[in-house]
């Protein structure tokens, strides 16, 4: 015990301080299989960080290492400046979370769980406890049904409710695993405005899901899982700037046009039901058309594409229902 | 924390631990007495001198049968409570705390509300004691409901006066009810050490049926033992060995001897499996 504190203690400088979220080659394994793979992941304030990634790559696992809730097999993790797991009990009253799903007593109503919760903190104040909670119901649209038992809530119901807990004081931060699941597309546009606005006030958010079309719009950063490990991470800009743009042309010859191409130093040529596909090298556009056009090529369109932030999302985490462990 | 860190934080965050751990006991004990199916079990608890009390109201008298203080019972209505904590001490009252166990930390892993607790953040030291002393008032409430319907149901229909106690005296009514509150405050202590076995399981299993079951197997396996004469030996060392040593407080003088060695015994078993439900529980890793 008291090694492992000193270890973290000593490694903690090497983690930047400056941001809400850092870890350093995070790992962990249950047994024989690595959940997580040395991630370095790095939440700026103020950020909304979309935390991508199929089913099962790591992304649920990562955040209750986040949350203190699974304790790390390596790696350090530093959460709005402080240690985690050694300094939970400061850092998380800052910090509004929602893990894989809903989950309350399905006896008690929802305005009584959420009390409970609230009764749970020793940094809430108890004669505000009332209002703070209706104030959170408010907030996700639950307050009509404030004295309804959770176990008559539908699952969206349920989905607000937990969003409402992270919501029940001020926080710094919030983790948000998953918060459109089970969710009506009304609900999802919700969700995201509400994420919106908590970043608006100045919260830094970090959100999981692995729909990126449910929160491509609202983040300002994203990092992306596969297999336990975070392939790509940075601002929208910069990640989008990772994808490789690719000319296409579209002719009756694609054979002849992809000699031409690949006479011309282009790489990965391959054919298409219309004609080829490229990645450009240092050789102007306009020059390969020129080549293209002089050696015969019938070219009937030419174009320099950017895939879409969609693609991208899928070129990195692999496509289909294979479920990735 | 450091003072800048302080600083920094929105809100005015003050942390008085007791009041706030006070607040979190009383939204627990708010739980457990508000639940449907623990009423149901404290309906089932003050049944028993119920029934003890009409079966023997209209049965004929048989002196020297049942129970010590069976055969009083008809003479005073404590001691209708009396035969009822020795009949329950045997399985229902073990059963109440083994419920409440498995619902403690089994329980709340199993509905997942376990992580939302631990990332409010409740420290998880803080949470095993807090869950642990309500174990303990829950055990209490158990004894003094029995206690009290068996007085209640008594004092209707046998009366209440003057007791004769075991050793032959006679008790002013006070000093008898005194006595009888001395019992019910060594029978919870003693429901203290199952307690105490229960926490622990609970941290063991996300199924709160099974912990229940566990606990109750335990309680009654030690029974068991303690009937089998061959296994003498191990009897002092088991936790309902001196359950029933609360009828030495209606002896006159009252005998400590083998409550006291009980109660030593339950602080044992207190200190080593709260001790092993810690390391368990501080250490594991909550995937619910």
């Amino acid at each position: 015990m008291t090694q492992a504190a000193a270890a973290v203690s000593l490694s903690a400088p090497l983690l930047d301080a400056d941001v809400a979220i850092a870890t350093s080659a995070l790992t962990k394994r249950f047994g024989a299989q690595t959940a997580v793979d040395g991630i370095d992941l790095n939440v700026p304030f103020g950020a909304v960080y979309g935390f991508l990634g199929p089913n099962g790559s790591g992304k649920t696992t990562t955040i209750r290492m986040l949350l203190g809730l699974v304790h790390a097999t390596a790696g350090e993790i530093a959460v709005l400046g402080s240690p985690v797991p050694t300094q939970a009990s400061s850092v998380l009253p800052r910090v509004g979370s929602l893990v894989e799903g809903p989950a309350f007593h399905p006896y008690l109503s929802g305005r009584a769980n959420l009390a409970r919760l609230d009764a749970a903190d020793r940094f809430a104040d108890a004669s505000t406890s009332r209002d703070r909670v209706d104030g959170a119901l408010d907030r996700v649209g639950l307050l009509g049904a404030a004295r309804k038992k959770y176990r008559a809530y539908s699952l969206g119901m349920r989905q607000r409710l937990a969003i409402a807990a992270a919501l029940l004081t001020p926080r710094d931060l919030l983790i948000l695993d998953e918060p459109t699941n089970g969710l009506d597309p009304q609900g999802t546009r919700e969700v995201r405005s509400l994420i919106a606005s908590l970043a608006a006030d100045g919260s830094t958010v970090l959100v999981s899901s692995h729909l990126l079309s449910e929160v491509e719009q609202v983040c300002s950063h994203l990092g992306v899982m596969r297999q336990g490990s975070l392939v790509a991470q940075g601002t929208v800009q910069e990640v989008r700037s990772g994808a490789r743009s690719f000319i296409e042309v579209t002719t009756g010859t694609p054979q002849a046009a992809a000699e031409v191409l690949v006479g011309l130093g282009l790489t990965d040529v391959v054919l298409t039901p219309s004609g080829v596909r490229a990645t450009p090298s240092e050789v102007e556009p306009d020059r390969i058309v020129e080549r293209l056009v002089s050696a015969g090529v019938g070219v009937r369109g030419f174009a320099v594409q950017v895939p879409s932030l969609e693609d991208l999302f899928v070129s990195l985490t692999g496509e289909g229902f294979d479920v990735s462990r | 924390m450091s003072a800048a860190d302080v600083a920094t934080a929105p809100i005015a965050r003050r942390s008085s631990t007791v009041g706030a751990s006070w607040r979190l006991l009383r939204s627990e004990l708010r739980m457990i007495t508000g639940r449907r199916r623990n009423q149901a079990g404290l309906l089932v608890l003050a049944s028993v001198p119920v029934l003890i009390a009409i079966a023997l109201k209209f049965s004929q008298p048989r002196h020297g049968r049942g129970p010590d203080f069976m055969s009083a019972a008809t003479s005073n209505g404590i001691f209708v409570a009396l035969t009822a904590l020795t009949i329950e001490l045997a399985l229902f009252l073990p059963l109440a705390v083994a419920t409440l166990s498995g619902d403690a930390i089994a329980g709340e892993a199993n509905i997942g509300t376990l992580r939302y607790l631990l990332t409010v953040p409740v420290h998880r030291t803080r949470l095993l004691a807090i869950k642990y002393v309500s174990l303990v008032i829950g055990g209490f409430i158990g004894v003094i409901v029995v206690a009290a319907t068996g007085l209640l149901v008594g004092g209707i229909l046998f009366g209440l006066g003057p007791a004769t106690l075991l050793s032959g005296n006679e008790a002013t009514l006070l000093d008898a009810l005194g006595r009888l509150g001395l019992t019910v405050l060594y029978l919870g202590l003693c429901l203290a050490g199952l307690a105490a076995i229960g926490l622990f399981i609970s941290t063991l299993t996300e199924q709160p049926i099974g912990a229940m079951i566990a606990v109750t197997v335990v309680s009654t396996a030690m029974w068991i033992l303690d009937g089998i004469p061959q296994v003498e030996w191990l009897h002092p060392w088991l936790l309902v060995h001196y359950w029933p040593a609360f009828a030495d407080l209606f002896r006159d003088p009252m005998f400590f001897d083998q409550m006291r060695q009980g109660l030593l015994l339950t602080a044992a078993y207190v200190v080593v499996f709260l001790a092993l439900a810690w390391a368990r529980f501080s250490q594991k890793d909550i995937t619910s």
